[in-house]
């Protein structure tokens, strides 16, 4: 079930970077300014924006519109953002990308452990956000099927889905990034930089607490003990590795 | 001066006997410091002896001195009667017999001795027949063997030469000592008796011994004593009950005090009764409450503060965002507009970046007002950071034709100069201040240092730019301080990025501080403590510029004045 849809938004979003709109954005912001703002630069981006101003409707849009990409403010009459991103989880791999008024440390996290890949603080510029939401629908794109197995994690790459001792994993296509970059070079250890700039597509140093959330997100699916990682490995003061047997 | 000898800060040796008492007394001394009980126990001992003492001094010596003038009362009485009654006899004995002189005086000893009681009563002497001559005494006959000494020259010479009664206290030492005649202090009494008619003069001396009475002082002593040490330990154990009663609801109290310190802020002293230990109860209570309002109250401004920042800052930020992606928009599309809306486009861009800075210190200096700042620590290399820092501002230095260098200095032991810090923070100081050094800098050189000893680590900006006028380097840190208010605002910062870099370093408790001198330059050094929450002592960088020396001289050779600034 999960797969699927993991596989639909693959081939939606690989199919929109080669045609002619590259990919559809849902835009769930109660401030009608900033959201029709967000639509005029979106649409001169190519993408195909999608409003909804409370948290209450942004499921039913989500169900009926299929976007690529959720833009989710954080601060919603209604059900809030963290609580719809709970639910888009739920139900979906999406990318999510949250928009917060507030960078406190506290909050982002709440946001990133809720499901988001990623966030943006207020006031942010147009160009960059632009790059992010591309760098979320970016896909590694490999022609040749591939399997690559870390202990007892296998991994599909053409057919974008994970076994863990023959049972299926739903991970996000984040996670699903971040575990194949891991992957393709047990013997290398990635430091958070490193993996913000191959998975996110950041070539500024960003925040790293992305690393760190999507890290425990990861080996929550992927671990037998999550408190006691095996596959996806601490290398204390550097970074992660995958971990071999 | 009695102490100029003394180096300063040298501490004047110890005396010798608490060197020598030290090691064995160190328990009681320490016993004394630490617990009330022992020290009013001890205390109220060693004045409870002293008036013991002193009251059994007066007392011994009142009854013993009471007992002797009896003693000396009743022997001289008896003396008296003695002695006229024996000159009676004498008389008498002349007149009835013819028996010759010397057996009268036998006799008259016999008799005299077997009227003593047993215990024995006093001692007869009789000496003579008295010569004319001084030193001839004649012969001596005693009741009991006494030694010479136990009459007095003293009283023998007034006996010989005066006539009546004499006597004096003495010292009766026995030749053959018994348990009823023990040596001791005694008194003698002594009077000339004649034989009969009057031919020869004899001596008569009757000696009593205080011997009873010095065995009742005894006994009294020994009561005194006895009583003395009962009285002691009676007065130690009400001081300890005394002191005990009051003690522990204070140690109650000083344990309830730890909790409140500790944060517990429900914590209250139990009141019972209505003494004065009650009442500290009460008020020691009141005081709590009284604190926990007020803590309490300052929790909830803090929180409302808080609270506005974050509402303040969603607030702002939502129509920001939407005024900076619309002049984003404006400002891609100026080549399309006549020059002055492209202009203004431009314009509207910069100073938008500009507002958000400036909105953005100042979220974060109230962040820091209402105390809601906080760390997250992590191993943090300063050097790396440094050399990250420089890097990213190499194009604004480029562009001013600044080389920025990183310098680390060896560190002892470990050789990495990291802290635990929170990264962000840390980075955000050092970028303010390699930023600032960029700006005021006036030769092509600004020189970062990173340093460590075991228990700091340390980041020094260094350029050589204005620099600072005499207290300028405490107002640096001032919000919205500007070294030159007329001067126009080319730096485009913000006014509080000193400020916050200060409120950052005071949040690691670390310091940072400024040197400076007109012409010189100045140098901005942040120090902080390597494990987080330790104390800092010194720091690994001088303040003060190694190479002001150097720079002094090479201007001294140039030729050239101090330039003034």
């Amino acid at each position: 079930m999960h797969t699927d849809l993991i596989e639909a938004d693959h081939t939606q979003s690989s199919g929109a970077s080669g045609g002619m709109h590259r990919g559809r954005v849902l835009v769930v912001d109660d401030d009608p300014s900033l959201a029709e703002m967000l639509t005029i630069v979106l649409r001169q981006e190519g993408f195909e924006p999608l409003v909804c101003s409370t948290g209450d409707q942004a499921m039913a849009a989500f169900r009926q519109h299929r976007p690529d990409i959720v833009l989710l403010d954080v601060m919603l009459p209604g059900l809030d953002g963290i609580d719809v991103c709970k639910q888009l989880r739920a139900e979906s791999g999406v990318p999510i990308v949250m928009l917060t008024a507030r960078g406190d440390t506290i909050d982002v996290v709440v946001g990133l452990e809720s499901g988001a890949d990623d966030y943006m603080v207020k006031p942010f510029k147009p160009k960059e956000l632009v790059a992010r939401i591309r760098a979320r629908l970016r896909r590694f794109e490999e022609p040749s099927p591939e399997q690559i197995t870390i202990r007892d994690v296998t991994i599909d790459v053409a057919g974008h889905s994970v076994r863990r001792d023959g049972t299926e994993v739903t991970l996000t296509p984040l996670e699903f990034d971040l575990l194949l970059c891991l992957a393709r070079k047990p013997w290398q250890v990635f430091t958070r930089e490193v993996l913000l700039e191959q998975v996110w597509g950041y070539r500024h140093a960003a925040d790293t607490r992305l690393v760190n959330v999507h890290v425990q997100r990861l080996r929550s699916k992927i671990e037998h003990d999550p408190e006691n990682p095996e596959t996806v490995v601490t290398v204390r003061g550097v970074g992660y590795k995958a971990g071999t047997d | 001066m009695a102490d100029a000898g003394n180096p300063p800060g040298q501490q004047p040796p110890l005396p010798i006997w608490r060197r020598l008492l030290g090691a064995p007394l160190r328990p009681v001394v320490t016993a004394w410091q630490v617990s009330i009980t022992a020290r009013i126990v001890l205390s109220t001992l060693i004045l409870g002896a002293v008036v013991l003492s002193l009251t059994a001094w007066l007392m011994l010596s009142q009854i013993s001195a009471g007992l002797v003038a009896d003693k000396r009362d009743a022997s001289l009485a008896q003396a008296e009667a003695e002695f006229s009654q024996v000159q009676e006899e004498l008389d008498a004995s002349a007149s009835t017999g013819d028996e010759g002189a010397e057996q009268v005086v036998d006799q008259l000893v016999q008799n005299l001795a077997s009227r003593g009681d047993s215990p024995l009563e006093h001692v007869v002497v009789l000496v003579g027949p008295l010569g004319d001559d001084d030193f001839s005494d004649g012969v001596r006959r005693e009741s009991v063997d006494v030694g010479v000494d136990s009459l007095p020259t003293d009283l023998r010479d007034r006996v010989r030469v005066g006539s009546g009664t004499w006597w004096t206290y003495t010292t009766i030492d026995f030749v053959d000592e018994q348990d009823d005649r023990a040596d001791g202090a005694g008194i003698a009494v002594g009077t000339r008796v004649q034989t009969p008619g009057g031919e020869a003069e004899y001596a008569l001396y009757y000696l009593y011994p205080f011997a009873e009475q010095q065995r009742t002082l005894g006994l009294v002593a020994r009561v005194v004593l006895l009583s003395g040490l009962l009285l002691m330990v009676l007065v130690a154990g009400v001081a300890w009950l005394v002191t005990r009663q009051v003690v522990t609801p204070v140690r109650l109290a000083r344990r309830i005090a730890e909790r409140l310190a500790a944060g517990r802020l429900e914590e209250r002293m139990q009141v019972r009764g209505r003494d004065d230990i009650a009442r500290l109860g009460q008020s020691f209570n009141q005081m709590a409450g009284n604190l926990q309002r007020q803590i309490r109250q300052l929790e909830d401004l803090s929180r409302m503060q808080r609270r506005f920042v974050s509402d303040v800052s969603h607030e702002l930020r939502t129509p920001l965002t939407t005024v900076r992606m619309a002049a984003e928009v404006l400002h891609d599309a100026r080549s399309s507009f006549d020059s002055a809306t492209g202009r203004s486009a431009e314009l509207l861009r910069r100073e938008l970046d500009r507002f958000e800075s400036l909105l953005t210190d100042l979220l974060e200096i109230s962040r820091f007002d209402a105390l809601a700042a906080h760390l997250e620590l992590a191993q943090v290399d300063l050097g790396e950071l440094a050399d990250r820092v420089v890097e990213a501002q190499r194009p604004v230095a480029a562009a001013a034709g600044i080389t920025v260098v990183v310098r680390v200095l060896p560190v002892p032991g470990t050789g990495s100069v990291s802290a635990e810090a929170d990264p962000r923070r840390v980075e955000r100081v050092v970028r303010n201040l390699v930023a600032n050094a960029i700006a005021h800098s006036r030769s092509e050189r600004v020189e970062v240092l990173v340093g460590a000893d075991d228990h700091a680590a340390a980041v020094a900006v260094r350029d050589y730019g204005t620099g600072l006028r005499a207290g300028e380097t405490t107002l640096v840190f001032n919000r919205f301080w500007r070294a030159d208010p007329a001067r126009a605002r080319s730096g485009g910062g913000t006014g509080l990025g000193l400020a916050i870099a200060l409120e950052d370093a005071q949040l690691h408790g670390g310091w940072l501080q400024a040197w400076g001198e007109p012409g010189l330059g100045s140098q901005f050094r942040l120090t902080l403590p390597r494990r987080a929450g330790n104390d800092l002592s010194r720091s690994p960088i001088p303040l003060v510029p190694t190479d002001l020396a150097l720079v002094r001289s090479h201007r001294a050779t140039a030729g050239t004045a101090p330039a003034a600034p």
